[in-house]
Parts: C-alpha cells; structure tokens; sequence
C-alpha cells in the first residue's frame, strides 16, 4: 500500500470567520460544528437581525400571515451550543489574506485562520431611484418591512419592474391583498433562462390568470414623481404607467467589493473550485456570492436558491475540516416558487436545447409535471402543484454530462 | 374520532390529507403496512406533508429538505426546528380511523 501525498493538505484552521449571517452562513457554522470542528468561530452579519429565512418575505411575510419570529432560522437554545461570536451589524470592508485579518466598518481588525466568504447579493437599483419614495427592492426583512408599509398604506396602485421570481411572488402578493398591479418585463419572455420559452411563457400566464396586467418586451425609461414620491413609471416605449409602489426585482450584484486588494479572484461572485475554495488557501466562498462549478449541471456559475446555500455550507465545512478541496455529490439544482396559488418547482438542469414534455397532467389546469429532454435524456422536472410525483421523479435525475 | 378511509384506500407508500372537522389539517400515512398520522403542515414552512416523499418511517417536507419522524414528529434536520404534533390511528371493522391529539406537540 502506497500512501497518499500530504502535500496538496492545507492544515485544518484553528480559527474560522464566516462573513455573511444567512442561510448560507450559518449552514456553515452548522455544518463545522456537526463535522467536529471544536476551533474558534466568529460570524459577521451586515443585518442586524438573527439568521432569518428569506423566501416568506415576497410570499408569507408580506402579506401579512407570517410574522418576523417565524422566520428565525434558528432559536436560541441552539445558538447556545455553537459557541459562535456573533458580530451582527457589522460590515467587513477587507480582507489581508497574507496577514490573516478581516477587518470590519469600525476599523477592527479580526485576526482568522480561515475565511468563508457568504456575503451574498445586493438588488440591482435602477437610475432614477435613488432618493424615490415608494421605489423598493426586496431582499432583507427590513426590505419587505418597508415595501409592506407601502402596500397596506390605503389601497396603492402597485408596478412591479421585472417579471422574475421576486417579481413574479411580489406582484401575486399585492393581487392577494387586493392591489391593482401591472408586471413590466423587458424582454418578450419572462424567465426563459431559468425555464425556457415554454415553461417561461406558460408561467407569466400564471399574471393573466387573475387579471394582473403583463407588459413584456419594454423597458423603463425613467419615473415621474412628486414631492419626493414616485407617481408613475415611464415606459421606453412612450407609455406612463401610474404608480404609487415601484418593486425593481431585476436581479442581484454579488457582494464582493470588499474583497477588493485581497488576491482572491472575483468575476460575477467569487471565483471557487467545485469544494468551494478559492485559490487563496483557507479562503472560501458558500451561497449566492459564489461562483462554484456544479457536478450535475457543469455550469460554473453563481446559483442563488435556498438549497444550494445549504448545500454549498457542508461542502466547504468538508474542505476546510478535510484540508482538501472535493466536489460534492452530483445533486440536481432545486427551486420552489409560490405564486397566485401556485407552487413552481424545478429540479435539474435546463440545458440549451431541452425541451419540455408533460408527463403528467396539463398545461390548462396548472397542475402537472413536465420532463426537459435532450437528446432523450432527461435533464430536469419541471411541476406545478404536483409536488409529490415531482419529488419521486426529481430523485432519478442523473446529470447530463459525466463530471470529470 | 374520524373515519379516514378504507383501509384498502391506503396502500404502503401512500398518505391522505384530513381536514374535515379539524382545527388543522392532518396526514395519514401508510409506512409499509404501519399507520402513522401528525400534522400535515411543515413546521418550517406552509406545506402539505401529505405531499411530502416517504422513506421508512420518515416524511420529506415537498418543498425543502426537512423531514420528519412519523412516530415522534420530530424533526430530523433542518431547516424545520419545531415537532409536528402526532395523532393516533386505528384501523376497525376494515375503516382507518383518526383520534386527533388536542394541545401542543411533546
């Protein structure tokens, strides 16, 4: 028996710092934890709230059947155990690889063997914005806290700038509230990157269903406003669409400006290998902020859904604990979306060129679960309100192309 | 107590949702010839358990990895933190009956 060369291992840290306090950050110290980890662990929230669930705050939460407790990921008897030094509220504005330091807003500097960076996204803004009352992105509690002020302030007519997921939840939302609220989406077919032309078009007729108006194929041009206050949206288009609430749900910016100076590479999310490591030792990135090539799809690319947060949080526990960077096992990529009563999942891949099939029930009922296909391998399922035959099918997807 | 079903209506594998005379709905569950029921919604978020994929004596939430022991409630990971509460089943004269459980989960 040969034994195996040590020199790729990097010695397992005595001392972690995770910045980022969501889901993906506090798998991570989860995940530590339950793999043996017994070293020193610091978690740097830029919120000031305890780890909270994200999803409910476009569906549950802003519409008022969920309140702020019931998202706590987490209670308080199991923040006990972790022995983990919170830092919430704090913002890290640097990193010195070399010197081993994080430094925070306030000037501290914290001294870390290792660094999970799980900074996450920030919404995109719009120009024109800054400054606007009644114009919202949706990503924090305090986010959904202000635009559901807005939303149950009298009865505002609502414009929901962009017809992706958090468009999509947030402008059903409003219509379950019983808002008038019109969709604007810049190109022809709302999330056909996600779901293909089919798929994408078949759920913007979820809007039309129950009579929320869709624009498609415009962009915005600017807004009118009043005294400090958005009145309208101004469509490229020549239209002006009154408003008095503007949700911009156009996509995310990885947080990585703070990254700046340190070595570690950045390019759309910080640049990973499959065990969510960078190519500076004991510096690694988990969740949306990370650009991590992924074993079923082969895509190396960010994945902003709740599962992969969760996902990526073991994987790099295993790299740091294990000293060596290892992809994990080829699991489909998983999302869920609830919108007008409907509940979206995806799982698996939607490769350029696959096409959907139904392999259960029909499009017209909004119920069935649908098979993307290339060259006669399924690639993905797509299900509304077919939860449970989905969960047995997904559960046979197998990647498209063998992984290296 | 409430009827269910036939018994035969509730082959090994499958799970019916009651909501019928219930203040919350509840899932009846067929684990290889076991009957088990608790509450149908996940604790972590609003989703139907009797959607939810079975495996021994344990339900996969339909909408996110928690799962749950179908004999404690008790939730096995997270993201769920919270048991489901857990109710009796019985089965008479070839009917599956229901004796829900009142008061908060053990």
């Amino acid at each position: 028996m040969t034994t195996a060369p040590t020199t790729a291992l990097t010695p397992v840290p005595r001392s972690i710092t995770v910045v980022g306090a969501s889901l993906a950050g506090l798998s991570t110290v989860r995940a530590l934890r339950a793999e043996g980890y017994d070293g020193a662990l610091t978690l740097v929230g830029a919120e000031h709230h305890l780890p909270y669930d994200r999803p409910p705050l476009s569906k549950d939460f802003l519409k008022g059947t969920a309140d702020a407790d019931s998202l706590a990921l987490g209670t308080a008897e199991e923040y006990d155990g972790l022995g983990v030094e919170w830092l919430l509220g704090e913002t890290a504005t640097r990193l010195d690889p070399a010197a081993r330091t994080v430094t925070l807003g306030g000037g501290r500097e914290l001294r870390t063997d290792a660094v999970v960076v799980a900074t996450g996204a920030t919404p995109r803004r719009l120009p024109g914005t800054e400054g606007l009352a009644g114009i919202h992105t949706l990503r924090t509690l305090d986010d959904a806290v202000a635009l559901r002020a807005d939303l149950t302030a009298g009865s505002p007519r609502l414009v929901v700038i962009g017809a992706g997921f958090i468009g999509a939840e947030v402008a059903a939302t409003a219509h379950a509230l019983g808002l008038r609220v019109t969709v604007v989406e810049a190109v022809e077919v709302p999330l056909e990157r996600a779901l293909g032309r089919e798929m994408g078009l078949l759920c913007a007729g979820l809007h039309a269903d129950h009579g929320v108006e869709l624009l498609c194929g415009t962009g915005v041009a600017g807004f009118t406003a009043d005294g400090g206050r958005v009145t309208g949206v101004q469509l490229a288009d020549g239209r002006l669409l009154p408003a008095d609430v503007v949700l911009v749900g156009v996509g995310v910016r990885p947080n990585t400006d703070w990254l700046a100076g340190s070595g570690v590479a950045v390019d759309d999310g910080v640049v990973c290998d499959a065990g969510c490591a960078t190519k500076i030792p004991n510096v690694l990135a988990v969740g949306d902020v990370a650009r991590v090539p992924h074993p079923f799809t082969g895509r190396h690319a960010r994945i902003e859904h709740w599962t992969n947060a969760m996902e990526q949080a073991a994987t790099a526990a295993r790299t740091l604990l294990s000293g060596a960077s290892t992809a994990p096992r080829a699991v489909p990529p998983y999302f869920w979306s609830h919108q007008y009563g409907a509940m979206i999942q995806l799982a698996g891949h939607v490769a350029p060129g696959a096409r959907p099939r139904v392999v259960e029930g029909d499009l017209d009922t909004r119920s069935f679960v649908a098979a993307y296909e290339l060259d006669g391998h399924t690639t993905a399922y797509l299900s509304i309100n077919q939860p449970k035959l989905f969960n047995r099918l997904r559960r046979g997807l197998t990647p498209l192309l063998a992984t290296p | 107590m409430i009827t269910v079903c036939r018994i035969e209506e509730l082959p090994p594998g499958e799970a019916v949702r009651v909501t019928d005379g219930l203040p919350a709905p509840v899932a009846v569950f067929n684990a290889g010839g076991a009957l088990y029921a608790i509450d149908d919604t996940c604790t972590h978020q609003d989703a139907s358990l009797a959607d939810g994929w079975l495996e021994g004596c344990f339900v996969e939430c339909p909408l996110h990895a928690a799962a749950f022991d179908l004999r404690t409630g008790l939730p096995t990971c997270l993201p769920a933190k919270a048991p489901v509460k857990t109710h009796q089943v019985t089965v008479e004269d070839g009917f599956v009956r229901l004796h829900v459980t009142v008061g908060e989960p053990a």
